[in-house]
């Protein structure tokens, strides 16, 4: 299946290159290309244009539609962050995305590599297991967890989100770490075994070094499923102490009761988003690299 | 193994290899295979477990056998088949959508000049924004009176200015529809951008020579060779579109035809505690989602299995 396994190459440097010259001079004889780029581009940026506008305006102002906040406020972000629910949201999603990748990564790691290179039988059906785990509706494990979290005391802590989320953040970055280990020369590793390494040692001291990239594609990704996930984050916790931000903007009112919560609440939502679009422009291209690579989702 | 070798350097290399192969590769899989195993594959059997009693309101933890019980309500219930015909429509159409918007910017974006990096990036910030926070947009967006559409409508004179987008059938569902095509058509594209890169150019210039029109050439050759690329899209944005659930919790909480099977099953487990039917309803949702799982987990069968031989 080729779609799949080609992109990294399409993502490298010199293909892209080349065929961009080509481009440029087609893109002389199609002067509509630039009308759809600009409708690309108003597509993507102005819906969060228009969350940010909203957010820097305050009182009788956000009941006009006007493009340009007419005396821009940073009221609603001061407000949010004397918030104590939507900084506790913020602290727990820290806590819960750094740990989630982390993890995820040691033992995601430690799984890809031994399906990549290591003689074992059964890998086919242990990758594809675990790849059809991505797939399962959160929803189908979000009660019977619920009760057995409430069971064993786990219910409405960080730990009773960090376990579920790893569970579906492995897979993850196991299916993106195979498909990079897999592109490290094997010759590498052999010349290590050769030199009287052992099989471990040739991965910590050969492999991960030259799967960094990898390594950080599959972190990124891994992060912003857990800075994104909602449905657990809901169902899992009962009070702010242990809600990540998705959860407790979802349970937002505005700092006091009687105001209209549409700034503070688009304050938030910003704000919260910020961390990712941040992730987005300085890694974008192993972003992509990694979205395409397994066509697995992040 | 107590290999009994002639070289000196060959048992000390042995040695120094510690772990076999076998064994090692053991050692590393096992924690993850236990998570999942734990986390992933044990709640879906208690799940069943759950659906298969029935549970008293009046006395918390007394319950008995049910079998079939929860299903045959779940199955008659009016609310599963509206659920069930909402999270079909959502997904069809938003798909669909996703698909040719998608294919619309791959193609603008694989023949744009330089520049491309910051398109990319640009394409990327709906993908980044999280679902939660796209909700929340749309809804200030859409926001009867003073949202940015009702006011340009009524700015402009246009038909429509009356209509409180999420408060009525219909309306309420096509302003999720979009919001998730707005989310994920870019995801979509790039996806089909990594696709359209690895046609070769030859290709076109031959078909070109030809006299074929740029009609042609993308019906005749783009597409043929896109089709891979275009299934998992689609097979991959299907299997997350019937397990929609963010979107209509913020915009709706379900009102207004809107409600999904996973946030059917939700209402039912969470809200009115019912967890018998709850866990029938997740149960659903869980067999229709892997059905199509199955096919994906098939259609990238070749793809795992060039990572797995040797």
């Amino acid at each position: 299946m080729e779609a799949a396994g080609v992109s990294q190459e399409a993502a490298g440097r010199p293909a892209v290159a080349t065929r961009g010259r080509r481009r440029r001079r087609r893109s002389k004889t199609h002067p509509l290309l630039w009308v759809g780029v600009a409708l690309i581009v108003l597509f993507c940026l102005f819906p969060f244009y228009w969350l940010v506008n909203v957010s820097l305006k305050t009182g009788p102002e956000l009941s006009a539609a006007d493009l340009l906040p007419p005396s821009p406020s940073l009221d609603n972000y001061r407000s949010i962050f004397q918030n104590d629910d939507f900084t506790n949201g913020l602290r727990n999603s820290a806590i819960v995305a750094f740990t989630v990748t982390i993890v995820s990564l040691v033992f995601g790691s430690f799984a890809a590599y031994a399906l990549a290179r290591l003689r074992i039988r059964g890998k086919f059906w242990m990758l594809a297991i675990i790849l059809s785990v991505t797939t399962f509706p959160g929803i189908a494990i979000a009660a019977p967890l619920f009760k057995l979290w409430s069971d064993v005391g786990l219910y409405n802590t960080l730990v009773g989100l960090v376990i579920p989320y790893i569970t579906f953040a492995l897979p993850l970055s196991i299916y993106i770490l195979v498909s990079f280990f897999r592109e490290i020369p094997k010759d590498l590793e052999e010349a290590a075994l050769v030199d009287g390494a052992t099989h471990f040692q040739a991965f910590t001291k050969v492999v991960i070094p030259l799967a960094a990239p990898g390594i950080a594609t599959a972190g990124i990704l891994c992060f912003i499923f857990a800075w994104n996930e909602f449905l657990l984050a809901i169902t899992l916790t009962s009070s702010p102490s242990a809600r990540t931000v998705p959860a407790a903007i979802a349970y937002f009112t505005g700092s006091t009761d009687y105001e209209e919560p549409l700034g503070t609440i688009s304050a938030a939502s910003v704000t919260i988003s910020i961390p990712l679009i941040v992730l987005v422009l300085l890694f974008q291209k192993r972003i992509v690299a990694g979205l395409t690579s397994g066509a697995v989702k992040g | 193994m107590e290999a009994t070798t002639v070289k000196a350097s060959t048992p000390q290399r042995r040695r120094s290899r510690g772990l076999s192969e076998r064994r090692l590769a053991g050692y590393m899989l096992t924690p993850s295979l236990v998570l999942i195993a734990l986390v992933a594959a044990y709640p879906i059997v208690y799940a069943v477990w759950l659906s298969l009693h029935d549970y008293s309101v009046r006395v918390p933890g007394l319950k008995r056998w049910d079998i079939g019980g929860n299903y045959v309500e779940a199955l008659t219930s009016a609310d599963f088949w509206e659920a069930f015909r909402t999270t079909f429509v959502f997904t069809g159409v938003s798909v669909f959508l996703e698909l040719l918007l998608g294919i619309a910017m791959a193609l603008c974006m694989h023949s744009a000049f330089k520049g491309q990096g910051a398109l990319r990036t640009i394409v990327l910030v709906p993908w980044a924004v999280l679902t939660v926070v796209t909700a929340m947009m749309w809804r200030t967006i859409f926001q009867p009176d003073l949202g940015f559409v009702t006011s340009m409508l009524s700015t402009f004179g246009l038909p429509g200015a009356d209509i409180v987008w999420l408060g009525e059938d219909g309306w309420a569902l096509a302003v999720m529809i979009f919001a998730d095509v707005w989310k994920t058509a870019p995801f979509m594209a790039l996806l089909l951008l990594a696709g359209l890169q690895v046609i070769p150019e030859d290709v076109y210039d031959a078909a070109k020579v030809d006299g074929a029109t740029a009609w042609q050439r993308f019906v005749r050759i783009t597409l043929p060779l896109l089709r891979p690329a275009i299934l998992v899209a689609l097979i991959f944005r299907t299997l997350d579109a019937l397990r929609i659930f963010d979107l209509p919790f913020v915009l709706t909480r379900g009102a207004h035809g809107t409600n999904t099977l996973s946030l059917l099953a939700y209402q039912e487990l969470q809200q009115n505690r019912i967890i018998g039917l709850g866990s029938a309803l997740s149960v659903l949702t869980f067999l229709i989602v892997m059905t199509v799982s199955l096919v994906y987990i098939r259609f990238v069968g070749g793809n795992i299995r060039a990572l797995t031989e040797e």
